[in-house]
């Protein structure tokens, strides 16, 4: 489904009006910016949603504008960010909130780590990558997830184990661990 | 538990963080490229043709639709800004 072309040469087909590589821009980084939206500034659903869209208009509009094509994802971040900052000043201007930027910091820092993560788990490739999205993310039981595959349960467990164990041998080639690329 | 930084229970943790975002929201955002150039063509005819652009005007959800366009509040927004 999607391809492995680095973010620099995703950005570059986008700027040529690909639509398919837009697509697939908004799929790799959705997690993402979604998740900066909810667990990093805590928006409720509309909040986010609104934030969301914006995120993806401004990056369609102003692609020309970025320096590097690599820097799409700190680009993104920064963006994310700067929007939820605004909603929540703007919020605060009609209910106090609390003082959710300060907290924001350190989310963003392991959502950054969580998406490398999320990059080696999908160069990881079919069983594994949907095996551990399913259990990880989409809180799919063993059960349920031996059903849809039909295997046990007991099957389930194991390969999870096994594709976690992959992962590591692939991060580990990386030669960085999760504190040092935890600030990006 | 393991040394590694990159132990079992870690790498769980962090593939965790990362939820897939509502599946309307991403289809929405994907199909930007597509919706620019609905906007772009509409605004393009109204400038062109008052009475295009009175039709528009009076209903730009309809006008969104016929165009084979959900005509998300967001979009009217835009186009109803693009238009004034």
């Amino acid at each position: 489904m999607t391809s492995r072309l680095t973010d620099a040469e995703l950005v570059a087909r986008c700027r040529e009006g690909d639509e398919e590589a837009w697509a697939e821009l908004v799929e790799r980084f959705s997690r993402y910016v979604y998740a900066i939206a909810v667990q990093g500034f805590r928006l409720s659903e509309q909040d986010a949603e609104d934030v969301f869209q914006e995120v993806f208009a401004r990056t369609y509009e102003r692609l020309d504008r970025l320096r590097e094509d690599s820097a799409v994802r700190p680009w993104l971040a920064q963006l994310t960010r700067n929007l939820c900052v605004d909603r929540l000043r703007e919020r605060a201007r009609v209910e106090p909130t609390e003082d959710i930027e300060t907290g924001a910091d350190e989310t963003l820092a392991e959502l950054d780590l969580a998406l490398d993560v999320r990059e080696a788990l999908e160069a990881l490739g079919d069983p594994c990558s949907d095996l551990l999205d399913r259990f990880f993310c989409r809180d799919e039981s063993y059960r349920t997830i031996g059903e849809g595959l039909e295997l046990p349960p007991g099957t389930i467990a194991s390969r999870i184990s096994r594709c976690l164990a992959k992962m590591r041998v692939q991060l580990e080639g990386r030669n960085d661990g999760p504190a040092a690329s935890g600030g990006r | 538990m393991s040394a590694n930084p990159w132990n079992e229970e870690r790498l769980g943790f962090l593939i965790g963080l990362l939820r897939p975002a509502p599946q309307g929201w991403v289809e929405a955002a994907s199909q930007l490229p597509r919706l620019r150039l609905v906007l772009d063509d509409l605004v393009e005819r109204a400038q062109a043709d008052a009475a295009f652009r009175a039709t528009l005007i009076a209903d730009l959800e309809a006008a969104l639709a016929r165009e084979g366009v959900e005509p998300t509040p967001r979009l009217v927004r835009e186009l109803q800004t693009r238009l004034s």
